[in-house]
């Protein structure tokens, strides 16, 4: 665990955030800041909201009917809610990572991670498959499918597609990558690779990871955050939030009588 | 004592299924047999060149199919080809640009379209389809695309290109609404995937719904197909049943169906209805291996 110092340049920001499907309110006034190149937790009982949380950060909330989402949330110092920008240029640059491995089942597992290079115009062959090898090794992947690369995403197991859907997300470079529980679905061994990796791509993006997982948050994560209720009860380093929390809530949590 | 009781259960169920899959295969059986059977004078007198003989005149005895099998043939294909991209763009609609509550009024008058009868199709397609496919649409289509041989020659209203508007407009609702059910399937998730790559809403259509539907898409148009070759009576109506092979839509013709309905009822001669049961024969495969192939491309399509 490394910890930083604040002088360090804040990449995502989220101010008064708050989210609705139709009239209930999941999202209750969210404000805090990520730093680049950190890895950020997100902890909470089932159904505090974390989820939905992660889904304003890429707009991704409003591909629901019927939802709402008010407030700012700042990349590099821009509201990403703001009229005049592009929702594609936004998830361009803000990365997912879903709960479920969600490859795409038309697609080989070459054309599943390159598909954001074709989606922005780039078909060249061998910039592609360049990328490809290097996002995939990032993933842990490449050792196990370098060699049927134009096999099915689908016909990986649940944590190697897990693993393809990260190397998919990191294809497009975006700067930060959302996570929402990417390994519940998997078994401990497809698990530990995924935390490794995530030491790994650290170096070149900012991770807000949502986990169910309080020692995962405590292995992986600088900075941690307690959702409750749609709020956030409590931020801070990961160091401090698991050894010394502020709030009783958050230690009555991390101690396990709560939720 | 439990477990031999519902297993008996079981056996009685799986009794019950068996008898009624070999009833409804020994109908099917039974109907070709009874379809070749009244065939048989005329297959013996025909043969296979019963297929490839254009004249049909009942006076004279002169009995050949094609001029039918091209009817049906020709404007079962230009009803698919309008038919088709117009019911997906509805079946997409449906899905995913309007609001839910909207889209299942929009989907509940589609469906009704499909549960007008045929007659009323018919009697629609000469009092408002033919006036205007004689005033209007023709002398359009005369006008740019004249110098192709399909657009040329008179247009009375009634003909192979009203007969075709006719089917294709009775079989959207088909295609569609099959199509609306399997993009329907489709789950969320597949979509977010697609949307947090940065698509927009048209890649992710064509990424997450259209491209892993293809296969569902290919036995949505199958079907719709199977309703434009052996619907009958609007096409009867609309179509001028004039057995000739020509080469513009705007001329009548005759479908299969059209000329068993026409002329069932007055055939008096044995190989007069011999020959329209033998059409009734080959309307029969035909239908058959359209469906077989469209099975097997639907089997290819959903392996890769
Ligand atoms: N599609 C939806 N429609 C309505 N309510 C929803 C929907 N998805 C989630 N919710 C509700 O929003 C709240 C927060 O859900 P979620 O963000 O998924 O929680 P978490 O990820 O923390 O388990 C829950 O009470 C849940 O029932
Ligand atoms: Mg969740």
């Amino acid at each position: 665990m490394s910890s930083n110092s604040n002088d360090e340049k804040i990449i995502l920001e989220a101010k008064a955030l708050e989210a609705w499907f139709g009239d209930f309110q999941a999202v209750k006034g969210i404000n805090v800041h990520y730093f680049e190149k950190t890895i950020n937790a997100i902890i909470g009982p089932s159904g505090c909201g974390k989820s939905t949380y992660l889904r304003c950060l890429n707009r991704i909330h409003e591909e629901i009917e019927g939802t709402k989402v008010m407030g700012e949330v700042l990349l590099e110092g821009k509201n990403i809610y703001d009229k005049s920008i592009d929702v594609v240029d936004v998830r361009k640059r803000i990365g997912m990572v879903f709960q479920k491995p969600n490859p795409f089942p038309t697609l080989s597992i070459l054309e599943n991670v390159v598909i954001g290079l074709r989606l922005q115009g780039i078909n060249k062959r061998s910039t592609l498959l360049e990328i490809a090898e290097s996002c995939l090794k990032k993933a842990a992947l490449w050792e196990e499918v370098k060699d049927k690369l134009h096999s099915q995403g689908t016909s990986l197991s649940g944590g190697q597609q897990q693993r393809l859907c990260i190397a998919r997300a990191l294809a497009i470079n975006p700067p930060v990558l959302l996570m929402d529980e990417p390994t519940s679905a998997l078994d401990p061994i497809a698990t530990a690779k995924i935390e490794e990796l995530m030491n790994e791509i650290k170096r070149d993006y900012t991770v807000i990871i949502v986990t169910h997982n309080m020692q995962q948050a405590a292995r992986i994560s600088d900075y941690t955050s307690f959702f409750v209720y749609g709020k956030m009860v409590e931020h801070g380093l990961s160091s401090d939030i698991f050894t010394n929390p502020k709030e009783k809530q958050t230690e009555d949590y991390i101690s396990g009588r709560f939720g | 004592m439990l477990k031999l009781k519902s297993k008996s259960q079981d056996a009685l169920l799986f009794y019950i299924l068996r008898l009624i899959s070999i009833l409804v295969i020994g109908l099917l059986l039974l109907i070709i047999y009874i379809l070749f059977k009244s065939a048989l004078p005329s297959i013996v007198r025909n043969g296979l060149s019963f297929i490839l003989k254009s004249d049909w005149n009942p006076v004279e005895e002169q009995f050949g199919a094609l001029p039918f099998i091209f009817g049906t043939l020709v404007t079962s294909v230009i009803a698919l080809v309008l038919a088709t991209p117009i019911s997906i763009f509805i079946a997409l609609f449906m899905c995913e640009y309007l609001p839910k509550s909207i889209s299942r009024i929009v989907s509940l008058l589609v469906e009704m379209v499909a549960a007008i009868p045929s007659i009323v199709f018919g009697l629609w397609g000469i009092f408002y389809l033919a006036p205007f496919v004689k005033e209007t649409l023709a002398p359009l289509l005369k006008n740019y695309f004249g110098y192709l041989p399909f657009f040329q020659g008179p247009s009375f209203g009634i003909g192979i290109l009203t007969a075709s508007l006719i089917l294709a407009i009775m079989i959207v609702p088909t295609i569609s609404s099959i199509s609306r059910s399997i993009f329907e399937l489709i789950p969320q998730h597949q979509k977010e995937a697609a949307y947090a790559m940065g698509s927009t809403k048209y890649e992710m259509v064509k990424l997450a719904i259209i491209t892993p539907s293809i296969s569902g898409i290919s036995s949505a148009v199958v079907l719709g197909l199977g309703r434009a070759l052996g619907e009958t009576m609007a096409v009867t109506m609309l179509i001028g049943n004039s057995p000739s092979i020509t080469k513009s839509i705007f001329a009548p013709a005759a479908t299969m169906a059209s000329v068993m309905a026409n002329e069932y009822t007055d055939a008096n001669t044995p190989m007069h209805i011999a020959s329209l049961c033998y059409i009734a024969l080959l309307l029969f495969i035909i239908t058959f291996l359209s469906n077989l192939i469209a099975k097997t491309i639907v089997k290819k399509l959903s392996k890769t």
